[in-house]
């Protein structure tokens, strides 16, 4: 009889309103043993882990730890089983030292009452050197690199004894020096005992670390790989299959190629990587990538958010130079942004305010606004856009995500859109509003306008885009023309890897 | 809406509670004389509720109310300047102080807390170097009689502070409640972030504000002026920032930005001249005049508070 595995989780499942984000998922996890957990966006992965780190509670299932059932309430207990979450984005605090932040919150007392210092440090020190971290444990984090303190955080679990270390993305911020360390420091952790749970969307790293690489579809288990049979092409095949739902209709617009022309634009996100493409009058060229792909960057830097001074833009062969965001508003090119409620609108003030906020120059005299045409121009978009709202005084923060988008939509249409570029245009919104979206999206391209559509999502991507740009790191691998949008095409490039069926994205 | 009515019922309370024990609130010597002030302190009050709107804050306007105080009374008396130069010097002096407040704190980054802090500091130095720490004052008025007169004379009995805050008062009510830049004003107190994404000039909108409190601090200043007919440097104005702040508050401004209105902070003015009168009439020993002041405007904002949290509960249990 083989001894249990370390950390086995059986079954679990877990529903959020809307959406089944876990269905039976299994998942084990041996002493000493690097397991990579891989899927697209939205695969589950993060749901996963929030739930071994004591996040969410599974609707269904259990978790057992060296076979005994455990129950994980919170993430104090996930700790007290020894299981330690090192998030994408790190939870340090910048204006204190090492030690402090190895011990905080069980920090050693002396005689006195006050923090023992001599012995945070003298305990610190022990696990920096087991992790050939060469700072002073001393030194604030705010001095140390990224990658430091992401090693800082592997000491604190360290510290606090656990078994099981949960990595979520972590060398989304790394150069390439130090994810090659922090890959040997992950073997040599596996070689001390200490298991290891690595998400990654970068195929290269997992291949390097992994002794075993799981993979999650659409919320289930697709399959396992060990090692030694994980190729590109398997892990590629595991991910994509999902059952993709075709609703693309055909497009009858008149379409002008390269009538929008996007030259060297540099965010800050990848200051190294220009990104050049051209997009048609008339259609929708949708941005696929897995998350951190730099999709969004780009977008806020062609329309001048962020600077990127190399950066041309052409539109209907005419040059314009957008320094900020009021240039591209004048050019009639605009961004419907990622966040609502924080970039989108200002979600206290009324729907009239919101949908005139970029147009009130249109309707003023004197800088005076004429309050009869702002509420006929907000009423006007209530009617057309169909916004489900008491009334145009009714504060934005009172209405559904759905209708909130709709009124970010409005705030656009409300002048003449040439260029509207679309973040996540359906990001937590019902389904009913979601299709209501990519009408209105349809109808603004048939009208003429060149339409722009990141999304992570593979079903909106694959049956909105008339063609489809990946990209990768910063980079466009490619563009797929319509006939060649399979979910396959997208991974392949979203990973990386060429394929002999892209296209470029511009002319030269 | 219902803010401004609440600390309005609040005012006529008082002035009906203080006006039955003591009749001669209602005299018309007492009524002219709060008047007076509430002009006097209006005035830059509207500016350090402007500047709240937009989730800043503006220390410096006692210290600045000293500096342009003496910066007109010498230009008058000591450097003989033709008065309506002298009021130019002295407006484009506050403003371009307002701008250099917007400068810092929309450029780089400053917090406004920090940037006007040091304005107090530096103003209120300057002024009394300049006058070498020592009150100066106008004198008989020779050659500028019309703009003594103007600034501390009356119209139809109305003191002239008085006038001018109802004047200035309707100016920003429309720049306010009515113009495409006190829209803007609104939207980046309340999220800048959203407001930029709209295409909006957010370091613009917020740095205009202070030249405009400036300018407010500035015309305020120079009726204080000739309000106590001369300027001692070291005292002129203490505090007055404080009075701005608390007027703002109790007048609906949060501090978090992106609320508040002409009307409420009028009232707010009112309402703690009013407070001061009261404790003169009835007798309270004028030594817990700011206790009197704190305790009102402390329990004012907490009932506005407990009542947001009430509303807020009810939407969240709808």
């Amino acid at each position: 009889m083989t001894a249990a595995p370390l950390l086995e989780m059986r079954g679990i499942s877990k529903r959020f309103p809307g959406v089944v984000a876990l269905d039976s998922v299994n998942l084990q996890v041996g002493r000493g043993e690097v397991v990579a957990v891989c899927g697209e966006n939205g695969a589950g992965k993060s749901t996963l882990m929030k739930i071994l780190g004591g996040v969410h509670q599974p609707d269904a299932g259990e978790i057992l730890m060296d076979g005994q059932p455990v129950k994980i309430q919170n993430v104090t207990d996930a700790m007290k089983f020894g299981i330690a979450f090192i998030h994408q984005e790190l939870n340090v605090l910048e204006n204190l030292d090492v030690a402090a932040n190895v011990f905080l919150g069980r920090e050693p007392k002396n005689a006195f009452g006050l923090i023992d210092r001599k012995k945070i440090h003298a305990d610190t020190a022990p696990f920096l050197q087991r992790l050939g971290l060469p700072v002073s444990t001393r030194a604030r984090l705010e001095t140390l690199s990224i990658a430091h303190q992401q090693m800082v955080e592997i000491a604190k679990a360290l510290s606090l004894n656990a078994h099981i270390i949960i990595m979520d993305e972590p060398t989304s911020s790394l150069t390439l020096s130090e994810t090659k360390r922090l890959l040997a420091l992950v073997c040599e952790l596996a070689g001390q005992g200490v298991s290891v749970i690595y998400i990654s969307h970068r195929l290269g790293e997992i291949d390097q670390c992994a002794d075993r690489i799981v993979v999650l579809r659409d919320g289930k288990n697709a399959g396992a790989l060990s090692e030694a049979e994980a190729t590109h092409d398997k892990l590629v095949n595991l991910m994509v299959g999902r059952e993709i739902k075709s609703f693309y209709v055909k497009s009858e617009a008149q379409k002008t190629p390269a009538f929008f022309r996007v030259r060297n634009v540099v965010s800050p996100l990848y200051p190294r990587k220009k990104v050049s493409f051209d997009a048609a009058r008339g259609e929708i060229l949708g941005f696929a990538g897995l998350v951190g792909a730099g999709r969004s960057e780009t977008a806020k830097a062609i329309v001048g958010l962020d600077s990127s001074p190399e950066k041309e833009i052409i539109l209907d062969g005419k040059n314009i130079s957008i320094d900020s965001p009021r240039d591209a508003i004048e050019q009639g090119i605009y961004l419907v942004p990622e966040n609502r409620r924080t970039e989108g609108l200002v979600v206290e003030m009324s729907v009239r305010e919101n949908v005139t906020l970029p147009s009130l120059k249109i309707f003023s005299r004197f800088g005076l606004i004429q309050r009869q045409r702002e509420c006929k121009v907000a009423r006007e978009q209530i009617d057309s856009l169909q916004i489900k709202t008491p009334g145009v005084e009714t504060r934005v923060m009172n209405l559904s995500g759905g209708t909130q988008q709709k009124v970010v939509l409005g705030k656009w249409l409300a002048m003449s859109p040439r260029v509207m570029i679309f973040d996540e245009p359906t990001r937590g919104i019902d389904v009913g509003a979601k299709a209501e979206i990519y009408r209105i999206m349809r109808t603004l391209a048939e009208k003429g306008a060149v339409i722009l559509m990141i999304s992570s999502d593979m079903e909106e991507i694959l049956n909105v885009s008339d063609r489809i740009a990946v990209m990768h790191e910063g980079e466009i691998t490619g563009v797929l023309e319509r006939a060649d949008c399979t979910e396959e095409n997208v991974m392949q490039l979203a990973v990386g890897r060429k394929i002999p069926l892209a296209q470029p994205a511009f002319e030269k | 809406m219902k803010k401004e009515l609440g600390i309005f019922i609040l005012l006529v309370v008082l002035c009906a509670v203080t006006g039955f024990e003591n009749p001669r609130f209602f005299s018309q010597a007492n009524l002219v004389n709060m008047a007076n002030l509430i002009g006097l302190f209006g005035i830059f009050s509207l500016g350090a509720g402007l500047v709240i709107i937009t989730a800043g804050i503006d220390l410096s306007v006692g210290s600045m109310i000293a500096l342009i105080g003496m910066l007109l009374v010498m230009a008058l008396t000591e450097w003989h300047w033709w008065w309506p130069l002298a009021l130019l010097f002295v407006a484009a002096v506050s403003m371009i102080l307002g701008l250099a407040h917007g400068f810092l704190i929309t450029r780089f980054k400053m917090q406004p807390f920090i940037v006007t802090l040091c304005g107090l500091l530096l103003y209120r130095g300057i002024a009394r170097f300049i006058a070498q720490d020592t009150t100066k004052g106008f004198g008989d008025a020779e050659g500028f009689k019309a703009l003594q007169s103007f600034a501390s004379g009356k119209l139809f009995g109305t003191p002239m502070p008085f006038v001018l805050l109802i004047l200035i008062s309707i100016v920003m009510w429309v720049v306010l409640h009515r113009s495409i830049y006190g829209r803007y004003l609104f939207a980046v107190g309340r999220n800048e972030e959203a407001t930029r994404f709209s295409g909006i000039n957010t370091r613009f909108v917020i740095a205009g504000t202070y030249v405009v409190a400036g300018l407010l601090t500035g015309i305020s200043a120079i009726l204080f002026a000739f309000y106590t007919n001369s300027v001692s440097p070291s005292t002129h104005g203490n505090f007055y920032e404080l009075y701005g702040i608390a007027a703002a508050v109790l007048g609906g401004c949060s501090l978090r930005g992106g609320e508040g209105s002409i009307i409420g902070i009028l009232i707010g003015v009112a309402l703690l001249q009013v407070l001061q009168n009261l404790v003169n009439l009835l007798g309270i020993p004028s030594s817990l005049n700011f206790a009197v002041m704190g305790a009102v405007v402390l329990i004012g904002v907490l009932a506005d508070q407990i009542f947001k949290n009430r509303a807020r509960k009810k939407i969240s249990n709808r």
